[in-house]
């Protein structure tokens, strides 16, 4: 997408990663504002079912043609389901990165981490 | 941070800028595979202005830049064009450039842009014993390379008399204004290369992308010349490292007596443990500089390749490891990836 969004229904962490939380579970994703810095994504290393990811720690990395970049947990939890799509169409997350470009599906080991991401507006604030 | 005569173009355009080299420089405008592309399928023009320019002249400038570049400069036609690099005296790499034959006793030399000044220096600190004057240029020129395979014919439209053949140079006004046209490039594509004065930068700029050129960033510069082996000093190249394990003993010639020849005959003769090698990612992932090669040696240039759809690179690996077709192991931030040793160019014309 060419134009910057920042969904009001999801909550986002420093590192400009995204969060939409269900339940017990939560999908996860880079921002808007992170694949544009990035640039044109060419690979993504999807990681595995079962990993375990924690809250402000590197769990995936994203490349760019021209750079390589880490991508972070806004929530701990376990790796649950994988976008196995990005392995081929890594430019998906560029193209929507709320939408088919999510990354992966985890199941939250503490559901009140949430309190510490931020909003849509307070994400926004802070790029600028 | 210094910019270029385009800079505000870049900014219009909605590049994505970074410095580079001291300059304020296009990374990017619409995107590097885009671009990549366009040079690739059509005509894209790079500004590279933030490239330096040195002249010669004088009775002696032809012995005098023998003495100074790796290869034969008495071969350079007035109107001809040529690849060196300039050595220290242990055969370190200070530059890789082009040198074009303006008359008889009249050279311009194009350095880079993070090298200019010491290469100015180390030229002038050295012209003593020569009747030659050395003179810093690089404040006089813009440079823009239009390349592709529809560059010339883009060009041509714009210029009053025929293109100058590869590997030549010719002066022309090409969009009204008065230039050095170049058939060089740095993209394994056909293209020209237009040595400008800075003033005329925009109004030159201007008609070469209304006649079609994509502008292209040092992004797709960087995509381009790997997928067709070409160095680039700073990663591939460097004071510690020497020509022939670069791979570029082809413009040595040691007989021309160069500074540096001494140490390069003798690198030929007991070649050095490492060489220089591009090589392909089987499968995922993408090799930076600096991932080291298992065994021993170091990729100094990678990224992905939009020609390919994979990784690609250089590497200097060790002698046993250099053949094309030798299986590799690369370090990429602690995941081991297979490679495979090529041959050059990586990307072919047509392929």
């Amino acid at each position: 997408m060419a134009q910057a969004s920042y969904p009001a229904d999801l909550l986002y962490h420093s590192e400009h990663d995204w969060a939409r939380i269900e339940g017990d579970e939560a999908t996860f994703g880079i921002t808007w504002y992170a694949q544009d810095a990035l640039g044109e994504v060419v690979y993504f290393d999807v990681p595995k079912v079962g990993a375990t990811v924690s809250r402000g720690e590197a769990y995936a990395e994203v490349e760019s043609v021209k750079a390589v970049s880490d991508v972070y947990a806004p929530l701990s939890g376990e790796i649950v389901t994988v976008n196995d799509g990005l392995a081929d169409q890594p430019e998906v997350i560029n193209e929507d990165p709320y939408g088919n470009g999510w990354l992966v599906k985890v199941k939250l080991s503490d559901p009140a981490e949430k309190d510490a991401l931020m909003d849509a507006a307070a994400y926004e604030a802070s790029l600028t | 941070m210094r910019s270029t005569p385009l800079h505000d173009r870049h900014v219009a355009a909605g590049a994505r800028m970074m410095p580079f080299a001291g300059f304020e420089m296009p990374v990017q405008y619409r995107g590097i595979r885009e671009e990549h592309t366009a040079v690739r399928r059509s005509v894209g023009a790079f500004d590279v202005s933030h490239m330096g320019e040195v002249e010669t002249r004088g009775p002696d400038a032809q012995r005098f830049l023998q003495r100074m570049l790796s290869n034969d400069v008495r071969h350079i036609p007035e109107g001809g064009a040529q690849y060196s690099v300039m050595c220290r005296e242990d055969g370190g790499v200070l530059d890789d450039l082009f040198t074009y034959r303006l008359a008889e006793n009249h050279f311009l030399t194009v350095t880079n842009a993070a090298n200019h000044e010491r290469d100015f220096t180390w030229l002038h600190d050295h012209a003593g014993d020569f009747d030659v004057d050395v003179l810093d240029r690089a404040d006089r020129y813009a440079m823009v390379a239009v390349q592709g395979p529809q560059a010339r014919k883009l060009v041509q439209r714009l210029t009053d008399g025929a293109l100058p053949p590869r590997m030549h140079c010719c002066e022309r006004t090409v969009a009204g204004e008065t230039m050095l046209v170049c058939g060089t490039g740095y993209t394994g594509e056909d293209g020209v290369e237009l040595l400008l004065d800075p003033d005329a930068a925009e109004s030159v700029w201007d008609a070469v992308v209304q006649a079609g050129a994509e502008p292209a960033g040092l992004g797709a510069r960087d995509t381009l010349r790997l997928e067709v082996c070409f160095h680039l000093y700073g990663n591939d190249l460097s004071e510690e490292r020497g020509p022939i394990e670069a791979g570029l003993g082809w413009c040595c010639k040691e007989e021309t007596a160069f500074i540096g020849a001494q140490a390069i005959a003798q690198a030929r003769n007991s070649p050095p443990t490492e060489r220089l090698v591009p090589f392909v990612i089987e499968g995922a992932g993408i090799a930076r500089p600096g991932n080291p090669v298992v065994g021993g040696g170091e990729v100094t240039s990678g990224t992905f390749s939009p020609c390919l759809r994979r990784g690609i690179g250089m590497a200097y690996v060790s002698v046993q490891a250099s053949e094309p077709g030798t299986a590799i192991e690369i370090d990429v931030r602690g995941t081991t990836r297979q490679a495979t040793v090529e041959r050059k160019p990586l990307y072919r014309k047509g392929s």
